[in-house]
């Protein structure tokens, strides 16, 4: 069956199975940054936005995207890329395989919280694991990105100092 | 590994009815647990398309629509203005948000899982559940059924002056629960009525009525003997996340520090 819907602000078309899922169609279709990690909903490496809100692509039916909206990492590049300076800063890399699942919930976070504590960062972050990390730079990117997002002033004075 | 040969979006209740009474047709809810499974679905009815996913409140009842998700429990007003935390206490460890972006309420309950937090957490409340072809009956009814082909439409919550909580224990943050327990206390009939509904033991949850008049300043001790004596009438296993005499311990202390909650906050 053909469906159509909104990728990344822009309309595509796909041909998909009434089993296909999501994730397949979307890397599919060029969208390599959606990972396929456990593929039983336990690991967040496929986080997508759809209609704005963060799901797991892996046990998506493709076919129930019809007319919806879907937002991959490469619809929030700059954005995705900004925080990506925070985790690179703050060495909460290693194998980066996660980051992009990783990227997009933390995304949606700042959209859906207004002034998270720890605490509720964890739990919204509950559902991305990383084997490699221990999460402690992750937490610290996470902060200190949003002590930027909160003093917008600073990160200016900042970079023209 | 799970096949499907059609997906059908239903336009109307009846069409999805229809299309479920085929033996090999199935309805999808949020997609969670059907597709970790091993079978060959010919038809998968999605019934995104039919407003199920709103919850309404009235002045007796709160509505909550079988396609709503496990999020929106957890973000609820109205829940949490009659229960306190205790509904998004039941859901917020279910694995993460993406996951209770997708998981709806329908396929929680519908299934009747050993595991379900969402299941234990209703059927101490005054909850019934309105299905297409069987009317409205009580959730302590629909769980004892066996599943047939008939349509779960929505979740109603009777409102009412009751105390609610909820707690839970896992061996790992997002893992299924070793064991659940919810307790609800409140005035049925002129008489203090106490309910307490237990899952994951591993069996599905469970609910035990208790017309038990307890003082609010109830010793610990006298308080500790009546979770002792309502966890002693559920029946446990064993698996591999726990022994059943592990749970009953388990079910015993919880269901003790939920009745002092109540108490100690006064009903």
């Amino acid at each position: 069956m053909e469906i159509r819907f909104t990728l990344n602000k822009k309309q595509v078309t796909a041909e998909v199975n009434a089993d296909s899922v999501l994730i397949d169609v979307l890397r599919s279709l060029g969208c390599k940054s959606v990972k396929c990690g456990c593929e039983t909903t336990n690991c967040g490496l496929c986080t997508v936005w759809i209609d704005g809100k963060s799901r797991l692509s892996c046990s998506v039916l493709a076919a129930g995207i019809d007319g919806h909206e879907v937002t991959t990492m490469e619809g929030v590049e700059e954005e995705a890329a900004e925080f990506g300076a925070f985790l690179a800063a703050e060495g909460a890399e290693q194998c980066g395989f996660c980051s992009p699942g990783f990227i997009m919930n933390v995304l949606a976070m700042v959209r859906e919280l207004e002034d998270p504590d720890m605490e509720e960062i964890k739990e919204y972050l509950a559902g991305n694991l990383c084997r490699c990390t221990g999460y402690m730079g992750q937490l610290r990117a996470i902060k200190k990105y949003m002590e930027k997002r909160k003093s917008p002033v600073i990160k200016v004075r900042e970079v023209q100092g | 590994m799970l096949t499907i040969g059609n997906y059908v979006k239903a336009k109307t209740l009846e069409e999805a009815y229809e299309l479920n009474q085929a033996r090999s047709s199935r309805v999808m809810g949020g997609m969670m647990w059907m597709r970790l499974g091993n079978a060959k679905v010919k038809t998968v009815i999605d019934l995104s398309g039919l407003g199920l996913d709103q919850i309404e409140e009235s002045d007796n009842v709160i509505k909550i629509g079988a396609m709503c998700t496990l999020r929106q429990l957890e973000q609820c007003e109205a829940l949490r203005e009659l229960y306190g935390d205790g509904i998004a206490e039941s859901v917020r460890h279910i694995v993460g948000v993406q996951f209770r972006n997708q998981a709806t309420v329908g396929g929680s309950i519908y299934g009747r899982f050993g595991f379900s937090d969402v299941l234990t957490a209703f059927l101490a409340l005054d909850t019934f559940v309105e299905l297409y072809d069987g009317g409205t009956i009580r959730l302590s009814e629909f769980v004892k059924r066996k599943p047939d082909k008939d349509i779960l439409l929505s979740v109603i919550v009777r409102k009412s002056r009751r105390k609610f909580r909820y707690e839970s224990i896992r061996q790992t943050k997002t893992d299924f629960p070793v064991i659940a327990c919810s307790v609800v206390t409140g005035m049925v009939h002129g008489k203090e009525t106490w309910y307490f509904s237990v899952g994951a033991r591993p069996m599905k949850a469970e609910l035990l009525e208790k017309q038990w008049e307890i003082p609010d300043n109830a010793s610990e001790e006298v308080i500790a003997d009546y979770a002792r004596q309502a966890a002693a009438e559920f029946t446990y296993g064993t698996n591999m996340r726990g022994s059943a005499g592990y749970r009953q311990h388990l079910a015993e202390v919880l269901i003790r520090r939920e009745m002092a909650s109540i108490l100690a906050e006064g009903r």
